[in-house]
Protein backbone atom coordinates (compact mmCIF):
# COMPACT_ATOMS: atom_id res chain seq x y z
CA UNK A 1 0.00 0.00 0.00
CA UNK A 2 2.69 2.35 0.96
CA UNK A 3 4.59 1.40 -2.09
CA UNK A 4 1.52 1.94 -4.07
CA UNK A 5 1.05 5.40 -2.48
CA UNK A 6 4.50 6.34 -3.30
CA UNK A 7 4.43 5.21 -7.00
CA UNK A 8 1.09 7.67 -7.29
CA UNK A 9 3.16 10.36 -5.26
CA UNK A 10 6.41 9.74 -7.86
CA UNK A 11 4.07 9.35 -10.70
CA UNK A 12 1.72 12.69 -10.09
CA UNK A 13 4.87 15.06 -9.49
CA UNK A 14 6.20 14.11 -12.51
CA UNK A 15 3.41 14.56 -14.57
CA UNK A 16 2.65 17.97 -12.94
CA UNK A 17 4.99 20.91 -13.18
CA UNK A 18 5.86 21.44 -9.85
CA UNK A 19 4.16 24.18 -8.81
CA UNK A 20 5.41 26.76 -6.67
CA UNK A 21 3.60 26.60 -4.03
CA UNK A 22 5.19 28.26 -0.54
CA UNK A 23 5.21 26.06 1.99
CA UNK A 24 6.97 27.33 5.57
CA UNK A 25 7.61 25.45 8.91
CA UNK A 26 6.34 26.12 11.97
CA UNK A 27 7.85 24.41 14.77
CA UNK A 28 8.97 24.22 18.56
CA UNK A 29 11.51 22.00 20.70
CA UNK A 30 10.49 20.23 24.04
CA UNK A 31 13.06 22.57 26.07
CA UNK A 32 15.20 25.48 25.32
CA UNK A 33 17.30 24.62 28.50
CA UNK A 34 18.89 21.02 29.39
CA UNK A 35 20.55 21.20 33.21
CA UNK A 36 22.93 19.26 33.77
CA UNK A 37 23.32 18.17 37.79
CA UNK A 38 25.02 15.72 39.52
CA UNK A 39 22.53 12.91 38.42
CA UNK A 40 22.69 14.05 34.96
CA UNK A 41 22.52 10.43 32.47
CA UNK A 42 21.71 12.26 28.85
CA UNK A 43 18.56 14.12 27.98
CA UNK A 44 16.14 14.26 24.77
CA UNK A 45 15.01 16.79 23.07
CA UNK A 46 11.69 16.40 21.25
CA UNK A 47 11.55 18.80 17.63
CA UNK A 48 7.75 18.77 16.44
CA UNK A 49 6.29 21.53 14.40
CA UNK A 50 3.53 21.24 11.01
CA UNK A 51 4.61 22.72 7.39
CA UNK A 52 2.40 26.33 7.15
CA UNK A 53 0.42 26.31 3.95
CA UNK A 54 -1.47 29.44 1.87
CA UNK A 55 -2.79 26.51 -0.73
CA UNK A 56 -3.49 23.14 -0.82
CA UNK A 57 -0.21 20.87 -0.45
CA UNK A 58 1.95 20.62 -3.77
CA UNK A 59 2.79 17.23 -5.51
CA UNK A 60 6.13 15.43 -4.75
CA UNK A 61 6.92 13.65 -1.21
CA UNK A 62 7.50 15.67 1.63
CA UNK A 63 10.56 15.07 3.52
CA UNK A 64 11.76 16.14 6.84
CA UNK A 65 15.10 16.43 7.90
CA UNK A 66 16.20 17.69 11.42
CA UNK A 67 20.09 18.53 12.67
CA UNK A 68 21.03 19.03 16.08
CA UNK A 69 24.54 19.93 16.68
CA UNK A 70 26.68 20.89 19.85
CA UNK A 71 29.03 23.74 19.66
CA UNK A 72 32.20 23.30 17.35
CA UNK A 73 36.01 22.82 19.06
CA UNK A 74 39.07 22.17 17.60
CA UNK A 75 40.23 18.79 17.87
CA UNK A 76 43.36 16.71 17.17
CA UNK A 77 43.40 13.44 15.33
CA UNK A 78 46.11 11.00 15.81
CA UNK A 79 47.01 7.75 14.62
CA UNK A 80 49.39 5.36 15.94
CA UNK A 81 52.11 3.60 14.41
CA UNK A 82 54.50 0.49 14.78
CA UNK A 83 57.87 1.51 15.27
CA UNK A 84 60.36 -0.46 16.79
CA UNK A 85 57.77 -3.25 17.60
CA UNK A 86 55.42 -0.71 19.69
CA UNK A 87 53.12 1.18 18.61
CA UNK A 88 53.53 5.22 19.35
CA UNK A 89 51.33 8.12 18.36
CA UNK A 90 52.61 9.00 14.45
CA UNK A 91 50.93 11.07 12.52
CA UNK A 92 48.32 13.82 13.54
CA UNK A 93 45.71 16.49 12.14
CA UNK A 94 44.32 19.21 13.74
CA UNK A 95 40.96 19.54 12.75
CA UNK A 96 39.68 23.19 13.56
CA UNK A 97 35.89 22.94 13.28
CA UNK A 98 34.58 19.98 14.39
CA UNK A 99 31.09 19.55 16.18
CA UNK A 100 30.62 18.50 19.57
CA UNK A 101 27.67 16.64 18.94
CA UNK A 102 25.71 15.90 15.60
CA UNK A 103 22.27 14.06 15.05
CA UNK A 104 20.86 14.00 11.56
CA UNK A 105 16.59 12.67 11.82
CA UNK A 106 15.16 12.13 8.76
CA UNK A 107 11.33 10.90 7.72
CA UNK A 108 12.87 8.58 5.13
CA UNK A 109 16.13 7.08 3.36
CA UNK A 110 18.30 9.68 3.81
CA UNK A 111 19.28 9.78 -0.11
CA UNK A 112 15.36 10.09 -0.93
CA UNK A 113 14.90 12.50 1.26
CA UNK A 114 17.61 14.76 0.45
CA UNK A 115 19.31 15.64 -3.04
CA UNK A 116 23.17 15.11 -2.73
CA UNK A 117 23.36 18.67 -4.04
CA UNK A 118 20.86 20.21 -1.25
CA UNK A 119 23.39 18.07 1.08
CA UNK A 120 26.73 19.94 0.01
CA UNK A 121 25.19 23.27 -0.05
CA UNK A 122 23.52 23.50 2.98
CA UNK A 123 25.87 21.35 5.11
CA UNK A 124 23.49 18.95 6.34
CA UNK A 125 24.99 15.20 6.68
CA UNK A 126 27.96 14.64 9.16
CA UNK A 127 30.67 13.77 6.56
CA UNK A 128 29.76 17.49 4.97
CA UNK A 129 29.89 19.06 8.41
CA UNK A 130 33.80 17.46 9.12
CA UNK A 131 36.33 18.08 6.94
CA UNK A 132 40.35 18.44 7.61
CA UNK A 133 42.12 21.24 5.91
CA UNK A 134 44.74 19.88 3.35
CA UNK A 135 47.97 19.75 6.09
CA UNK A 136 51.51 18.87 5.08
CA UNK A 137 51.00 16.54 7.97
CA UNK A 138 49.47 13.75 6.11
CA UNK A 139 48.27 12.69 2.46
CA UNK A 140 45.14 11.27 3.76
CA UNK A 141 43.47 13.86 5.39
CA UNK A 142 39.53 11.90 4.51
CA UNK A 143 41.43 9.02 6.91
CA UNK A 144 41.39 11.27 9.68
CA UNK A 145 38.27 12.88 9.25
CA UNK A 146 36.48 9.40 8.47
CA UNK A 147 37.83 8.42 11.91
CA UNK A 148 36.82 11.21 13.85
CA UNK A 149 33.38 10.58 12.31
CA UNK A 150 33.77 6.98 13.04
CA UNK A 151 35.10 7.49 17.21
CA UNK A 152 32.37 10.28 17.89
CA UNK A 153 29.84 7.51 16.44
CA UNK A 154 31.02 5.56 19.03
CA UNK A 155 30.49 7.44 21.86
CA UNK A 156 27.02 8.28 20.78
CA UNK A 157 27.90 11.59 19.95
CA UNK A 158 27.56 11.64 16.16
CA UNK A 159 24.38 9.68 14.69
CA UNK A 160 21.97 9.53 11.58
CA UNK A 161 18.90 8.23 12.22
CA UNK A 162 16.63 7.83 9.16
CA UNK A 163 13.05 7.20 8.96
CA UNK A 164 13.07 8.54 13.12
CA UNK A 165 11.12 11.70 12.33
CA UNK A 166 6.96 11.22 12.41
CA UNK A 167 5.18 12.25 9.61
CA UNK A 168 1.54 12.40 10.05
CA UNK A 169 -1.17 13.93 7.58
CA UNK A 170 1.67 15.08 5.37
CA UNK A 171 1.44 18.31 7.41
CA UNK A 172 2.57 17.35 11.51
CA UNK A 173 5.88 16.16 12.46
CA UNK A 174 7.79 15.24 15.77
CA UNK A 175 11.10 13.69 16.11
CA UNK A 176 13.07 12.46 19.27
CA UNK A 177 16.59 13.43 19.45
CA UNK A 178 18.77 11.97 22.32
CA UNK A 179 21.76 13.56 24.25
CA UNK A 180 24.15 11.55 25.54
CA UNK A 181 25.74 11.99 29.34
CA UNK A 182 29.48 13.00 27.83
CA UNK A 183 27.96 16.07 25.54
CA UNK A 184 29.67 19.32 26.02
CA UNK A 185 28.18 22.16 27.80
CA UNK A 186 26.90 25.28 25.09
CA UNK A 187 24.82 26.63 22.87
CA UNK A 188 23.27 23.72 20.34
CA UNK A 189 21.25 24.45 17.18
CA UNK A 190 18.30 22.59 15.75
CA UNK A 191 17.87 23.05 11.78
CA UNK A 192 14.72 21.97 10.40
CA UNK A 193 14.70 21.46 6.71
CA UNK A 194 11.38 20.58 4.81
CA UNK A 195 11.90 19.03 1.24
CA UNK A 196 9.70 18.28 -1.83
CA UNK A 197 11.33 15.54 -3.91
CA UNK A 198 14.60 16.03 -2.11
CA UNK A 199 14.66 19.59 -2.75
CA UNK A 200 14.98 22.08 0.50
CA UNK A 201 11.93 24.55 0.32
CA UNK A 202 11.44 26.08 3.91
CA UNK A 203 14.08 25.66 6.90
CA UNK A 204 14.25 27.17 10.83
CA UNK A 205 16.54 27.30 13.44
CA UNK A 206 16.32 27.16 17.16
CA UNK A 207 18.60 26.80 19.73
CA UNK A 208 18.90 24.95 22.73
CA UNK A 209 21.38 26.10 25.76
CA UNK A 210 23.09 23.30 27.44
CA UNK A 211 24.43 23.92 30.65
CA UNK A 212 25.91 22.38 33.85
CA UNK A 213 23.48 23.90 37.17
CA UNK A 214 23.97 23.89 40.86
CA UNK A 215 27.15 21.92 42.80
CA UNK A 216 28.12 20.79 39.05
CA UNK A 217 28.18 24.28 37.90
CA UNK A 218 29.95 25.66 40.98
CA UNK A 219 32.73 23.17 41.36
CA UNK A 220 33.52 23.78 37.33
CA UNK A 221 33.56 27.37 38.50
CA UNK A 222 35.62 27.24 40.94
CA UNK A 223 38.12 24.81 39.15
CA UNK A 224 38.84 27.09 36.48
CA UNK A 225 38.55 31.16 38.32
CA UNK A 226 40.17 30.01 41.87
CA UNK A 227 42.43 27.02 41.09
CA UNK A 228 44.83 27.35 44.15
CA UNK A 229 41.91 27.68 45.97
CA UNK A 230 40.24 24.82 44.50
CA UNK A 231 43.45 22.68 44.84
CA UNK A 232 43.98 23.72 48.22
CA UNK A 233 39.93 22.91 49.19
CA UNK A 234 40.83 19.34 47.07
CA UNK A 235 43.58 18.55 49.40
CA UNK A 236 41.84 19.56 52.52
CA UNK A 237 39.04 17.23 52.21
CA UNK A 238 41.38 14.44 51.46
CA UNK A 239 43.31 15.15 54.56
CA UNK A 240 40.17 15.80 56.68
CA UNK A 241 38.85 12.42 55.36
CA UNK A 242 41.95 10.59 55.68
CA UNK A 243 42.59 11.59 59.31
CA UNK A 244 38.38 11.21 59.96
CA UNK A 245 38.36 7.16 58.62
CA UNK A 246 41.62 6.48 60.66
CA UNK A 247 39.50 8.10 64.21
CA UNK A 248 36.68 6.16 63.14
CA UNK A 249 38.60 2.82 63.19
CA UNK A 250 40.15 3.42 66.37
CA UNK A 251 37.25 3.94 67.76
CA UNK A 252 35.79 0.90 66.35
CA UNK A 253 38.63 -1.20 66.94
CA UNK A 254 38.57 -0.20 70.56
CA UNK A 255 35.21 -1.60 71.66
CA UNK B 1 23.71 4.59 40.97
CA UNK B 2 24.99 7.13 38.28
CA UNK B 3 26.97 10.20 38.85
CA UNK B 4 27.78 13.44 36.35
CA UNK B 5 30.99 14.09 37.28
CA UNK B 6 31.49 17.96 36.66
CA UNK B 7 35.10 18.48 35.60
CA UNK B 8 35.62 14.91 33.90
CA UNK B 9 31.96 15.79 31.88
CA UNK B 10 31.25 11.60 31.71
CA UNK B 11 28.57 10.11 33.93
CA UNK B 12 29.73 7.00 35.87
CA UNK B 13 27.98 4.73 38.53
CA UNK B 14 29.18 5.95 41.78
CA UNK B 15 29.45 2.38 43.10
CA UNK B 16 31.90 1.61 40.56
CA UNK B 17 34.25 4.27 41.69
CA UNK B 18 34.10 3.57 45.74
CA UNK B 19 34.66 0.16 45.20
CA UNK B 20 37.88 1.36 43.16
CA UNK B 21 38.95 3.52 45.81
CA UNK B 22 38.11 0.88 48.49
CA UNK B 23 39.91 -1.42 46.47
CA UNK B 24 43.46 0.56 46.26
CA UNK B 25 43.20 1.66 49.73
CA UNK B 26 43.38 -1.95 50.66
CA UNK B 27 46.39 -2.26 48.60
CA UNK B 28 47.67 1.56 49.83
CA UNK B 29 47.71 -0.09 53.97
CA UNK B 30 49.18 -3.43 53.01
CA UNK B 31 52.13 -2.52 50.75
CA UNK B 32 52.70 1.12 51.79
CA UNK B 33 52.28 2.39 48.25
CA UNK B 34 49.93 5.00 47.19
CA UNK B 35 48.11 2.79 44.63
CA UNK B 36 48.31 5.50 42.20
CA UNK B 37 50.22 3.19 39.44
CA UNK B 38 46.76 0.95 39.93
CA UNK B 39 44.45 3.64 40.17
CA UNK B 40 45.23 5.63 36.98
CA UNK B 41 45.38 3.05 34.71
CA UNK B 42 41.81 1.50 35.94
CA UNK B 43 40.15 4.83 35.72
CA UNK B 44 41.41 5.29 32.21
CA UNK B 45 39.97 1.81 31.78
CA UNK B 46 36.20 2.92 32.96
CA UNK B 47 36.26 5.94 30.52
CA UNK B 48 37.91 9.09 32.60
CA UNK B 49 39.96 11.19 30.72
CA UNK B 50 43.58 10.78 31.18
CA UNK B 51 44.34 14.01 32.67
CA UNK B 52 41.70 13.83 34.94
CA UNK B 53 42.55 10.37 36.06
CA UNK B 54 46.37 11.66 36.72
CA UNK B 55 45.21 14.59 38.88
CA UNK B 56 42.39 12.91 40.83
CA UNK B 57 44.31 9.74 41.37
CA UNK B 58 47.29 11.75 43.19
CA UNK B 59 44.50 14.04 45.33
CA UNK B 60 42.99 10.35 46.41
CA UNK B 61 46.01 9.21 47.19
CA UNK B 62 46.72 11.84 49.78
CA UNK B 63 43.56 11.07 51.44
CA UNK B 64 44.43 6.99 51.54
CA UNK B 65 48.14 7.41 52.86
CA UNK B 66 47.27 9.89 55.67
CA UNK B 67 44.35 7.34 56.97
CA UNK B 68 47.58 4.99 56.40
CA UNK B 69 50.17 6.74 58.29
CA UNK B 70 47.92 7.45 61.41
CA UNK B 71 47.47 3.77 61.82
CA UNK B 72 51.05 3.65 61.66
CA UNK B 73 51.93 6.44 63.60
CA UNK B 74 50.29 4.64 66.35
CA UNK B 75 52.07 1.43 66.27
CA UNK B 76 55.13 3.71 65.91
CA UNK B 77 56.53 2.93 62.61
CA UNK B 78 57.41 5.37 60.48
CA UNK B 79 60.77 6.36 60.69
CA UNK B 80 59.73 10.69 60.79
CA UNK B 81 63.81 11.45 60.28
CA UNK B 82 64.55 9.31 57.43
CA UNK B 83 60.81 10.70 55.73
CA UNK B 84 62.04 14.01 56.91
CA UNK B 85 65.45 13.51 54.46
CA UNK B 86 63.85 11.66 51.86
CA UNK B 87 61.10 14.46 51.80
CA UNK B 88 63.36 16.91 51.28
CA UNK B 89 64.86 15.07 48.12
CA UNK B 90 61.84 14.03 46.99
CA UNK B 91 59.94 17.82 46.45
CA UNK B 92 62.95 18.85 45.18
CA UNK B 93 62.75 15.76 42.35
CA UNK B 94 58.90 16.84 41.84
CA UNK B 95 59.56 19.97 40.78
CA UNK B 96 62.00 19.12 38.58
CA UNK B 97 60.00 16.44 37.42
CA UNK B 98 57.12 18.84 36.09
CA UNK B 99 59.45 21.10 34.54
CA UNK B 100 60.65 17.66 32.46
CA UNK B 101 56.93 16.29 32.11
CA UNK B 102 56.11 20.17 30.41
CA UNK B 103 59.23 20.19 28.71
CA UNK B 104 58.69 16.55 26.74
CA UNK B 105 55.02 17.35 26.34
CA UNK B 106 56.23 20.31 24.24
CA UNK B 107 57.89 18.31 21.91
CA UNK B 108 55.23 15.66 21.74
CA UNK B 109 54.93 12.07 22.41
CA UNK B 110 54.46 12.48 26.66
CA UNK B 111 51.99 9.49 26.85
CA UNK B 112 54.41 6.80 24.84
CA UNK B 113 56.99 8.25 27.80
CA UNK B 114 54.68 7.54 30.76
CA UNK B 115 53.80 4.18 29.30
CA UNK B 116 57.58 3.40 28.78
CA UNK B 117 58.62 4.62 31.91
CA UNK B 118 55.45 2.41 33.71
CA UNK B 119 56.74 -0.50 31.84
CA UNK B 120 60.37 -0.80 32.75
CA UNK B 121 60.34 0.70 36.37
CA UNK B 122 57.47 -1.43 37.01
CA UNK B 123 59.42 -4.42 35.42
CA UNK B 124 62.42 -3.99 36.95
CA UNK B 125 60.89 -3.77 40.33
CA UNK B 126 58.43 -6.36 40.14
CA UNK B 127 61.20 -8.84 38.39
CA UNK B 128 63.88 -7.98 41.49
CA UNK B 129 61.18 -7.95 44.29
CA UNK B 130 59.71 -11.59 43.25
CA UNK B 131 62.83 -13.03 42.76
CA UNK B 132 64.40 -11.54 46.09
CA UNK B 133 61.08 -12.42 47.82
CA UNK B 134 61.22 -15.81 47.15
CA UNK B 135 64.83 -16.44 47.67
CA UNK B 136 63.45 -14.95 51.42
CA UNK B 137 61.02 -17.16 51.98
CA UNK B 138 62.53 -20.22 50.72
CA UNK B 139 65.38 -19.49 53.78
CA UNK B 140 62.61 -18.97 56.51
CA UNK B 141 61.28 -22.41 55.08
CA UNK B 142 65.19 -24.01 55.67
CA UNK B 143 65.03 -22.17 59.07
CA UNK B 144 68.25 -20.71 58.17
CA UNK B 145 68.65 -17.42 59.82
CA UNK B 146 67.61 -14.38 57.57
CA UNK B 147 70.86 -13.06 56.58
CA UNK B 148 70.50 -9.27 56.23
CA UNK B 149 73.42 -7.03 54.65
CA UNK B 150 74.42 -4.71 57.21
CA UNK B 151 76.84 -2.30 54.80
CA UNK B 152 75.97 -1.18 51.87
CA UNK B 153 77.44 2.21 50.06
CA UNK B 154 75.09 4.26 52.47
CA UNK B 155 77.50 2.72 55.28
CA UNK B 156 80.72 4.37 54.03
CA UNK B 157 80.20 7.44 52.49
CA UNK B 158 79.74 10.95 54.64
CA UNK B 159 77.51 13.04 56.54
CA UNK B 160 76.12 9.94 58.57
CA UNK B 161 73.40 10.20 60.70
CA UNK B 162 71.29 7.95 63.41
CA UNK B 163 67.73 6.71 62.16
CA UNK B 164 66.63 5.56 65.74
CA UNK B 165 63.65 3.76 64.46
CA UNK B 166 65.03 2.09 61.49
CA UNK B 167 68.09 0.95 63.58
CA UNK B 168 70.60 2.48 61.41
CA UNK B 169 73.76 4.69 61.24
CA UNK B 170 74.17 5.36 57.90
CA UNK B 171 74.99 8.59 55.48
CA UNK B 172 71.89 11.23 54.67
CA UNK B 173 73.00 11.04 51.03
CA UNK B 174 71.64 7.86 49.44
CA UNK B 175 68.22 8.45 51.13
CA UNK B 176 68.23 12.38 49.61
CA UNK B 177 69.22 11.11 46.08
CA UNK B 178 66.39 8.18 46.32
CA UNK B 179 63.84 11.08 47.37
CA UNK B 180 64.61 13.19 44.34
CA UNK B 181 64.94 10.60 41.85
CA UNK B 182 61.47 9.25 42.81
CA UNK B 183 60.26 12.98 42.69
CA UNK B 184 60.89 13.12 39.37
CA UNK B 185 59.54 9.85 38.15
CA UNK B 186 56.37 10.35 40.38
CA UNK B 187 56.08 13.75 38.61
CA UNK B 188 56.29 12.56 35.07
CA UNK B 189 54.23 9.19 36.16
CA UNK B 190 51.79 10.71 38.06
CA UNK B 191 51.98 8.38 40.97
CA UNK B 192 53.18 8.99 44.55
CA UNK B 193 55.91 6.72 44.05
CA UNK B 194 55.70 4.52 46.57
CA UNK B 195 56.41 1.26 44.31
CA UNK B 196 60.22 2.67 43.67
CA UNK B 197 60.07 4.02 47.24
CA UNK B 198 59.48 0.66 49.25
CA UNK B 199 61.90 -1.21 47.09
CA UNK B 200 64.45 1.50 47.10
CA UNK B 201 64.47 2.11 51.40
CA UNK B 202 64.65 -1.93 51.50
CA UNK B 203 67.60 -3.09 49.24
CA UNK B 204 69.32 0.43 48.60
CA UNK B 205 68.92 1.73 52.20
CA UNK B 206 68.65 -1.45 54.04
CA UNK B 207 65.64 -0.51 56.08
CA UNK B 208 63.63 -3.01 58.42
CA UNK B 209 60.33 -3.96 56.21
CA UNK B 210 58.10 -3.05 58.94
CA UNK B 211 59.43 0.32 59.04
CA UNK B 212 59.27 1.10 55.06
CA UNK B 213 55.63 0.88 54.65
CA UNK B 214 54.90 3.80 57.22
CA UNK B 215 57.85 5.88 55.90
CA UNK B 216 57.17 5.48 52.42
CA UNK B 217 53.49 6.46 53.28
CA UNK B 218 54.70 9.79 55.13
CA UNK B 219 57.03 10.96 52.31
CA UNK B 220 53.86 9.98 50.01
CA UNK B 221 51.30 12.26 51.63
CA UNK B 222 53.39 15.47 50.92
CA UNK B 223 54.39 14.85 47.53
CA UNK B 224 51.06 13.33 46.62
CA UNK B 225 49.90 16.91 47.70
CA UNK B 226 52.17 18.78 46.04
CA UNK B 227 51.46 17.29 42.77
CA UNK B 228 47.42 17.50 43.39
CA UNK B 229 47.95 21.48 43.62
CA UNK B 230 49.89 22.08 40.43
CA UNK B 231 47.64 19.86 38.61
CA UNK B 232 45.05 21.82 39.57
CA UNK B 233 46.88 25.20 39.65
CA UNK B 234 47.98 24.74 36.36
CA UNK B 235 45.84 22.10 34.43
CA UNK B 236 42.27 22.36 36.41
CA UNK B 237 42.16 19.01 35.97
CA UNK B 238 41.22 17.60 39.90
CA UNK B 239 37.63 16.93 39.81
CA UNK B 240 36.45 16.79 42.91
CA UNK B 241 33.39 14.95 42.20
CA UNK B 242 35.22 11.81 41.09
CA UNK B 243 37.93 12.23 44.51
CA UNK B 244 35.60 12.64 47.17
CA UNK B 245 34.07 9.11 45.75
CA UNK B 246 37.04 7.46 45.64
CA UNK B 247 38.61 9.15 48.87
CA UNK B 248 35.45 7.90 50.70
CA UNK B 249 36.62 4.21 48.90
CA UNK B 250 40.24 4.70 49.82
CA UNK B 251 40.58 5.90 53.71
CA UNK B 252 38.37 2.98 54.61
CA UNK B 253 40.11 0.33 52.42
CA UNK B 254 43.33 1.88 54.19
CA UNK B 255 42.57 1.06 57.20
CA UNK B 256 41.14 -2.28 56.33
CA UNK B 257 44.64 -3.30 54.31
CA UNK B 258 46.88 -1.93 57.55
CA UNK B 259 45.44 -4.38 59.39
CA UNK B 260 45.27 -7.36 57.02
CA UNK B 261 48.95 -6.20 56.38
CA UNK B 262 49.82 -6.77 60.37
CA UNK B 263 48.52 -10.53 59.98
CA UNK B 264 50.72 -11.39 57.05
CA UNK B 265 54.03 -12.10 57.04
CA UNK B 266 56.63 -9.60 55.33
CA UNK B 267 58.04 -11.70 52.85
CA UNK B 268 54.89 -12.75 51.80
CA UNK B 269 53.70 -9.19 51.64
CA UNK B 270 56.71 -8.58 49.56
CA UNK B 271 55.57 -11.29 46.63
CA UNK B 272 52.27 -10.33 46.60
CA UNK B 273 53.46 -6.92 45.65
CA UNK B 274 55.89 -7.93 43.37
CA UNK B 275 53.26 -10.20 41.43
CA UNK B 276 50.52 -7.07 41.25
CA UNK B 277 53.24 -4.78 40.03
CA UNK B 278 54.63 -7.03 37.16
CA UNK B 279 50.90 -7.60 36.19
CA UNK B 280 50.03 -3.91 35.61
CA UNK B 281 53.76 -4.29 33.42
CA UNK B 282 52.90 -6.57 31.47
CA UNK B 283 49.14 -5.37 31.17
CA UNK B 284 50.75 -1.99 30.02
CA UNK B 285 53.46 -3.76 27.43
CA UNK B 286 50.86 -5.30 26.02
CA UNK B 287 49.09 -2.20 25.11
CA UNK B 288 51.97 -0.78 23.33
CA UNK B 289 52.92 -4.28 21.23
CA UNK B 290 49.63 -5.47 20.48
CA UNK B 291 47.80 -3.56 17.30
CA UNK B 292 45.02 -1.38 18.76
CA UNK B 293 41.61 -2.03 17.23
CA UNK B 294 40.94 1.53 16.96
CA UNK B 295 44.22 2.86 15.45
CA UNK B 296 43.66 7.00 15.70
CA UNK B 297 42.64 8.55 18.96
CA UNK B 298 40.99 12.16 19.60
CA UNK B 299 43.18 14.65 21.64
CA UNK B 300 42.25 18.09 23.14
CA UNK B 301 44.57 20.84 22.04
Amino acid sequence: MRVLAFLFLLLAGTSTATAQVEEGIVAGLSQNRVSIDARFVGSEILVFGAVKRDAPAPEGPLGVVIVVQGPNEPVIVRRKERRFGIFVNAENVTVQEAPTFYAVATSGPFDEVLTVEDNAARLVSIDESVWVMDTDATDNEQAFADALIRIRENDGLYSRQESSVRVSQNTLFDAAIQLPANVTEGLYQARIFLTREGRIIADQVSYVSVQKVGLERWIYNLAHDLPLVYGLLSLAIAIAAGWIASAAFRMFSRT
Amino acid sequence: MQIYLPIAEVSVNAFLLLGLGGLVGVLSGMFGVGGGFLLTPLLFFIGIPPAIAVATGTNQVVASSISGVLAHLRRGTVDLKMGTVLLSGGLVGAFAGVRLFAYLQSLGQVDLLVTLSYVVFLGIIGGLMLIESVRALMRSRSNAVPKRRKHGIAHVLPFKSRFRTSGLYISVIPPVIVGFFVGVLSAIMGVGGGFIMVPAMIYILHMPTKVVIGTSLFQIIFVAAFTTLMHAWENHTVDLGLAVLLIVGGVVGAQVGTRIGMRIKAEQTRILLALLVLGVCLNLAFGLLVEPSEIYSLGNE
